[in-house]
């Protein structure tokens, strides 16, 4: 064997070299989703072209030239409306909303007694945050306490009137107090509700089959708008003079009950997607009805419709705004109430507060929306 | 029609439990809880609004103030219930609140079909117009052809129809169910007109953004007298009412003010001592179910006719509504009050 003597031969590996400036980077990333082809190179500049059309006057006008503090109308109105602004000039009010942001918070709850809600406030946070993440232990207390212990105290502390406490009736209550208060309650009170509906209709006891299913049909028939306003208007007239329930109350039971028959219906969607053979074999290892909802039907389920019970939440959280057609003043129905006060009145007022409510709102049910999708990814094992 | 049927619907339940809503003696009932329990606007500028701490101010809120003073001799006695235009009359009617001060319009349906008194007119007010200056228009009849901004559901509306119709004029209504969204649509320009009372056309001009642009004709085209309303029934209460208002009107033909009314108790004037209660043996305010001090607390409490009218709508507050008719009838006005003795 002769061996061959190669004329070259490599001891170590070539250095790979830079991909083209073209393909890496951000160069390439621009060319692959905004400039791949004419078509997109054209909507691409579109695009940038309305962008730059929108927000810089957007910013503008609700920052570089919005009045954030003063005492008045008259620094959200320019000289010719009677304010001290420049002519011509037009911003947010923010001003506004700073002046009118404990009533926007706490409604005319007495401003001595604000450090009640915002007690419970703080307390429904710190409880709230260890409940949502799931690697913190402790769940079943946490819950006990979120579930069982805030509401008792929640009780005592809002209304008042025990321990000493200034009695504060509910129609002083008001802002993003009520709003969250009754999305809380009415999500507590839905989910375990709707889950139980849900379970009566696709049971196969005839009389709480009916009821169940009657219940959901009515309750899904009839609008909220007019379950409220039947209950704040009609009602009183049918009872003698002088018995009135608490109208935060009825509005109260009206949420709730309205958004179980809605969960009911997500969650009997659910309830069918599971396959019969999961029933079965539940059925097949002798398990109780009970045992085999809770330990093999229900967890499938629920975790199927995730996004049909947010929606319902989300639907929920914004539907309390209607109860200020019966004269309670949630977040949205306080800040429109403000623009009657004319000490604020001005052609911005009315736009920045509304800016400023569809804000909280946003933040709110854009949180519901990513903690779901969250849960989703967690829960969602038989995926992975 | 909706609107139509749930009005006739609401107007007929008020009419079946009217008779046994009726019969209790309201300044008892009053007295006994401590507190008089009143319905107000849910919000109209100068009239019912919060104020800075989220108290309820204004014209209405007033009123309201008034009759507690004259009650308890406590301007603080009193507890609100905001109500919508469609829930004030069922919660009058039903014992729900004791008195309704809500810029609420008399009219003989609603003093005899649906059985509330009303009386006295505290403000008078009418349906006007008010247009861009561009237009060149100097009355309301030279606006055929316009668009009008109107909101929906409101007598208002009703009213421009008919003073259209008979004056055989042509018109475009743009109807808004909000009060906002009419504003910003006038503003924005997508009506030449505007119509509504012409206290809620003073409020508007608070939020043009060109004031100055715009000018309201003079054209009044409906009465709108605005009252306080009680249950019918109640004859002492309804006084009570109805001579709070009168006692403020009083009060300032006397030119008694919050600031002075305790030096006035020292006037010499027979007509004055009488009505501030001082007058041996007076018996002014005890035959109407209260104190002889009832005027004095009253105005304590809010002052007169004319300070509660400057404070809250009137020169004295943004929105410079003027007197008009509701000067005092020697001033040029129809505000008068029969003789307080």
């Amino acid at each position: 064997m002769t061996t061959h003597e190669a004329s070259f031969v490599r001891a170590s590996m070539v250095e790979a070299s830079p991909a083209p400036v073209l393909e890496s980077g951000i160069v390439s990333w621009l060319r692959k989703n905004l400039f791949a082809t004419p078509k997109d190179t054209a909507l691409t500049i579109i695009s940038l072209l309305v962008l730059a059309w929108l927000v810089p006057p957007a910013i503008q006008w609700l920052f570089l030239d919005a009045a954030w503090t003063g005492g008045g109308r008259g620094v959200c109105a320019t000289v010719e409306q009677g304010g001290s602004q420049p002519e011509g000039w037009s911003g947010a009010c923010w001003a506004f909303v700073n002046a009118k942001f404990g009533q926007f918070l706490f409604g005319r709850y007495p401003i001595d007694e604000r450090w009640r809600p915002a007690l419970v406030g703080i307390l429904f946070v710190l409880l709230l945050v260890p409940m949502l993440m799931p690697k913190v232990p402790y769940k079943a207390f946490n819950a006990v306490l979120l579930l069982v212990a805030l509401p008792i105290v929640a009780t005592i502390l809002l209304p008042g009137g025990w321990f000493g406490l200034t009695y504060v009736e509910t129609p002083l209550w008001g802002g993003l107090l009520v709003t969250l208060v009754l999305s809380f309650v009415g999500i507590a009170v839905s989910l375990p509700l709707g889950i139980l509906l849900a379970l009566g209709r696709r049971s196969d006891m005839p009389v709480i089959k009916m009821l169940c299913t009657v219940f959901i049909e009515i309750v899904r028939g009839i609008p909220l708008i007019t379950v409220l306003f039947m209950a704040s208007v009609m009602l009183p007239l049918f009872l003698p003079q002088g018995v009135t329930f608490d109208k935060f109350l009825r509005a109260l039971i009206g949420v709730s009950l309205f958004a179980s028959a809605y969960m009911a219906e997500v969650v009997r969607g659910g309830l069918q997607a599971i396959p019969k053979g999961q029933y079965e074999g539940a059925d097949s290892l002798g398990l109780s009805y009970w045992q085999k909802m809770n330990l093999i039907i229900l967890p499938q389920a629920l975790k199927l419709v995730i996004p049909g019970i947010v929606n319902t939440f989300i639907g929920l959280f914004k539907d309390t705004s209607l109860v200020s057609i019966i004269g309670m003043f949630d977040l949205l129905g306080i800040v429109r109430l403000n623009f009657s006060d004319t000490n604020w009145a001005s052609a911005v007022t009315p736009v920045s507060g509304l800016i400023f409510a569809g804000f909280v709102f946003w933040l709110f049910c854009f949180g519901m929306s990513r903690y779901s999708g969250f849960m989703e990814r967690v829960l969602d094992r038989s995926q992975r | 029609m909706a609107r139509r049927i749930l009005t006739a619907l609401v107007g007929a339940a008020v009419m079946g439990i009217g008779a046994h809503a009726a019969s209790a003696a309201t300044l008892d009932d009053v007295k006994a809880k401590g507190f008089i329990q009143c319905g107000v606007n849910t919000g109209l500028a100068g009239f019912s609004a919060p104020d800075a701490s989220g108290n309820w101010t204004g014209f209405d809120v007033d009123y309201c103030k008034a009759v507690a003073a004259a009650v308890f001799g406590d301007a603080s006695k009193v507890k609100y219930t905001p109500l919508s235009a469609k829930e004030r009359f069922p919660a009058l009617q039903s014992g729900e609140v004791d008195l309704l001060a809500r810029n609420t319009t008399w009219s003989i349906n609603r003093d005899t079909a649906l059985g509330f008194n009303f009386r006295p007119v505290n403000y008078y007010d009418g349906q006007g117009f008010m247009v861009r200056k561009e237009l060149n228009v100097k009355s309301a009849l030279e606006l055929s052809g316009a668009a009008v901004c109107v909101q929906t559901g409101t007598t208002t509306e009703l009213n421009l129809a008919d003073y259209f119709k008979s004056n055989n004029l042509q018109y475009n209504p743009v109807v808004f169910e909000k009060l906002e969204e009419v504003n910003a649509a006038y503003d924005a320009g997508r009506c030449d007109v505007y119509t509504t009372d012409q206290s809620g056309l003073y409020a508007l001009r608070l939020t043009l953004s060109k004031p100055d642009d715009h000018m309201i004709l003079p054209e009044i085209i409906s009465k709108e007298p605005l009252a306080p309303a009680v249950r019918q029934g109640d004859d002492q209460w309804f006084d009570i009412v109805s001579w709070t208002h009168f006692a403020l009107i009083q009060a300032e033909e006397f030119g008694i003010t919050q600031a002075n009314v305790e030096e006035m108790k020292k006037s010499t004037n027979p007509d004055v001592q009488r009505f501030l209660g001082v007058e041996a043996d007076s018996k002014i305010g005890t035959d109407l179910g209260l104190t002889n001090e009832w005027a004095v607390n009253i105005i304590k409490a809010v002052g007169n006719y004319g300070e509660v009218f400057d404070r809250n709508i009137g020169t004295g507050s943004p929105l410079k509504i003027e007197r008009g008719l509701n000067a005092l009838w020697n001033k040029g006005g129809i505000q008068y009050a029969p003789p307080i003795r």
